[in-house]
């Protein structure tokens, strides 16, 4: 683990998240505790309803935990109010979803600049950020493209790149390969370890593909809402054949 | 910020263009027809006065009846008689002139040719007072109005009607059983204000009327002229005074008849036509209310389906504050530019229909800003509640929203 002396970016302390009431009720996460610290590239991985979701929704701040300690730098987080948490999106926080989520009939360049637009940034400001993004994950030819124009691949790119431009501490991708055939699941897997391993970004992902695991470093296994196994990608399939 | 959300609004509005102009429908026909109302109706108000003060500001009617009942309505009055105007004429120092007039409609008949018509008898101060000229052939001599003779002054309309080209001087028109020799002709004055030709209508001798066609000695109105300079409020009430002396109305009585100036009859002609202006103004503010519901419901439509876009925004870092004024600030820009759209359409509108009228095109400042106001107002109250149930949205389930 890198800087594990440090104070973890993210912490999650005894986290429990609760759906519904009475015999409704489901319980998502029961008790989860989990340091991710700056500059790593982690997997969260686990079976349909063992609470991944969830804990990547708490991480990513749009959600708020029943109960426990959440924990950003340092300084407690869940207990923001709506408003707050969206600043903390708006300034720390980068998204990446499964299925791209870029605006209709608005041009890759203006995409990526959506997040620049509530930092209240001016539009030259936002113009050379933007097309920075693009090139970095190799699309600036393509920045007048509308979506509808762009192949997959393409399109989780500009997703990427929209990500990136607000200059995030976290990238929080949601099955960032999800729809994606493997090459072009190979191919953004590629770019966010080269974001991770040029330029420090911490990642987080959520996937349910073993090969798209293997590229994090650490891999966090999830049953029944709590943290069934956390270390290598290799340790994985060990502590599976054990289960 | 709020530049920002300004661009974010017309760039929503302008990537679906046709569902933009669908939604502004309501209130481009709603602002236009609001536009259009006003300024017509305004346009015509101007041209009443305009008109009536071309009858001559110095002009005052006399009649029977109590002047709030409206002119004519009290039947039961007594009617004048030539003595009353003979009365006016020499009593008050002002009067220039003071005809007694009345009137009947008839037909008329001339070789094959029936015309309805007013007939009125009158003398020649009717003319002067009216400073209504003729321009072909002569008026009434001495002799032909305190005989009674049965000779006519015919307005344009009739000569036109009756004798086209040919001369009318000394032809016989007949109406009801009298015949009618035609010795002048009246300048033309064209339509009055509601549309009606003041050109036709044939004058006669009083004497002649009353003994030929009305078979009484009614006089059921006296047109006053005064002299220039002569104050109109003061000339009222001494003709009041005059009459009521006459018709014997004891003190605390009130008037079995009224004066009215025709700056008055210009006040209630221009009532009239508020009136009118107001009703159909109202009908046209029911649609533009039609219409801040189409933006509602469109906008409603709107939130649903761009829910997901919505979600992206609130992911991204958008505060839902953010959000409800991005939706807000749409609304008021499409009801604006709808707004817009209908003031130029209505306008254009107004001037057709000032032209085809022949009425002058006054458009109101006033109004146009107003109309502008209330659309931007329809855009803030219908756009609100869409705008809400935007910002209201979970982040999460917006985004897992198909």
């Amino acid at each position: 683990m890198k800087g594990a002396s440090a104070t973890p970016l993210l912490e999650l302390r005894a986290i429990t998240k609760i759906y519904g009431h009475g015999d409704a009720e489901v319980r998502a996460l029961r008790g989860v505790d989990l340091s991710i610290f700056s500059g790593e590239f982690v997997a969260i991985m686990g079976p349909s309803g063992s609470g991944k979701s969830t804990a990547m929704n708490v991480l990513g701040c749009l959600d708020t935990p029943t109960d426990g300690q959440f924990l950003f730098n340092g300084v407690e987080v869940g207990t923001l109010n709506q408003d707050q948490r969206a600043l903390l999106r708006r300034h720390y926080l980068g998204f990446v979803f499964q299925g791209y989520n870029l605006l209709a009939r608005t041009t890759a360049l203006e995409n990526v600049e959506l997040p620049l637009i509530y930092k209240g940034l001016s539009r030259d400001e936002r113009f050379v950020l933007a097309s920075q993004a693009l090139a970095k994950v190799g699309l600036a030819e393509r920045a007048h493209h509308d979506p509808s124009e762009l192949s997959g691949g393409q399109q989780q790119r500009v997703a990427i790149a929209r990500a990136l431009a607000s200059k995030p501490q976290v990238i929080l991708a949601d099955e960032p390969t999800g729809n994606l055939d493997s090459k072009r699941s190979r191919e953004i897997m590629e770019l966010l370890t080269e974001l991770n391993r040029d330029e420090g970004l911490t990642i987080v992902m959520v996937t349910h593909e073993d090969d798209m695991a293997a590229y994090a470093d650490r891999v966090i296994w999830f049953v029944d809402g709590a943290v069934e196994y956390d270390g290598s990608h290799a340790g994985l399939k060990q502590a599976k054949r054990g289960i | 910020m709020l530049g920002q959300t300004i661009q974010l609004a017309f760039a929503a509005i302008f990537r679906n263009t046709m569902r933009s102009f669908l939604t502004v429908l309501g209130i481009v026909i709603g602002v236009a027809a609001v536009i259009a109302m006003v300024t017509v109706g305004q346009g015509s108000s101007a041209q009443v006065t305009a008109d009536v003060e071309k009858l001559g500001t110095n002009v005052l009617m006399v009649m029977p009846g109590a002047n709030d009942r409206g002119p004519g309505s009290d039947v039961t009055a007594q009617p004048f008689t030539l003595g009353d105007a003979e009365t006016i004429a020499e009593e008050l120092s002002f009067v220039a002139a003071a005809a007694p007039t009345a009137s009947r409609s008839l037909t008329v008949v001339y070789g094959n040719t029936n015309h309805r018509t007013t007939v009125t008898g009158t003398d020649n101060s009717y003319l002067t007072g009216a400073e209504w000229p003729v321009v072909m052939g002569r008026e009434f001599s001495t002799a032909e109005i305190s005989g009674g003779k049965t000779v006519c002054v015919i307005g344009e309309t009739i000569r036109q009607t009756f004798f086209g080209n040919t001369s009318p001087l000394g032809e016989t028109l007949r109406l009801k059983n009298v015949t009618c020799e035609v010795i002048g002709v009246l300048e033309v004055k064209g339509a009055s204000s509601f549309g009606t030709d003041q050109d036709d209508l044939i004058l006669m001798p009083i004497k002649a009327f009353h003994r030929r066609v009305a078979g009484n000695s009614d006089v059921s109105m006296i047109y006053v002229a005064v002299k220039d300079g002569t104050i109109i409020d003061k000339a009222m009430r001494d003709i009041e005074v005059l009459m009521r002396d006459v018709r014997r109305i004891s003190d605390g009585e009130v008037d079995d008849f009224s004066v009215m100036s025709m700056e008055q009859i210009a006040g209630i002609l221009t009532g009239i036509t508020n009136v009118l202006t107001g009703l159909l103004s109202a009908v046209a503010a029911v649609s533009l209310l039609v219409g801040g519901i189409g933006i509602m419901n469109i906008m409603l439509v709107s939130v649903t389906e761009r829910t997901r876009e919505i979600g992206i925004r609130l992911a991204v870092g958008a505060q839902a504050s953010q959000v409800l004024m991005q939706f807000l600030v749409e609304a008021v820009v499409l009801s604006l530019l709808g707004g817009i759209i209908g003031i130029v359409l209505g306008l254009i509108l107004a001037a057709v229909a000032s032209n085809l009228m022949s009425i002058g095109f006054a458009p109101d400042p006033l109004v146009i800003l107003m109309a502008f106001v209330f659309s931007a107002v329809v855009g803030v109250i219908f756009g609100y509640f869409p705008a809400r149930s935007a910002a209201r949205l979970d982040p999460i389930q917006a985004l897992r929203h198909e």
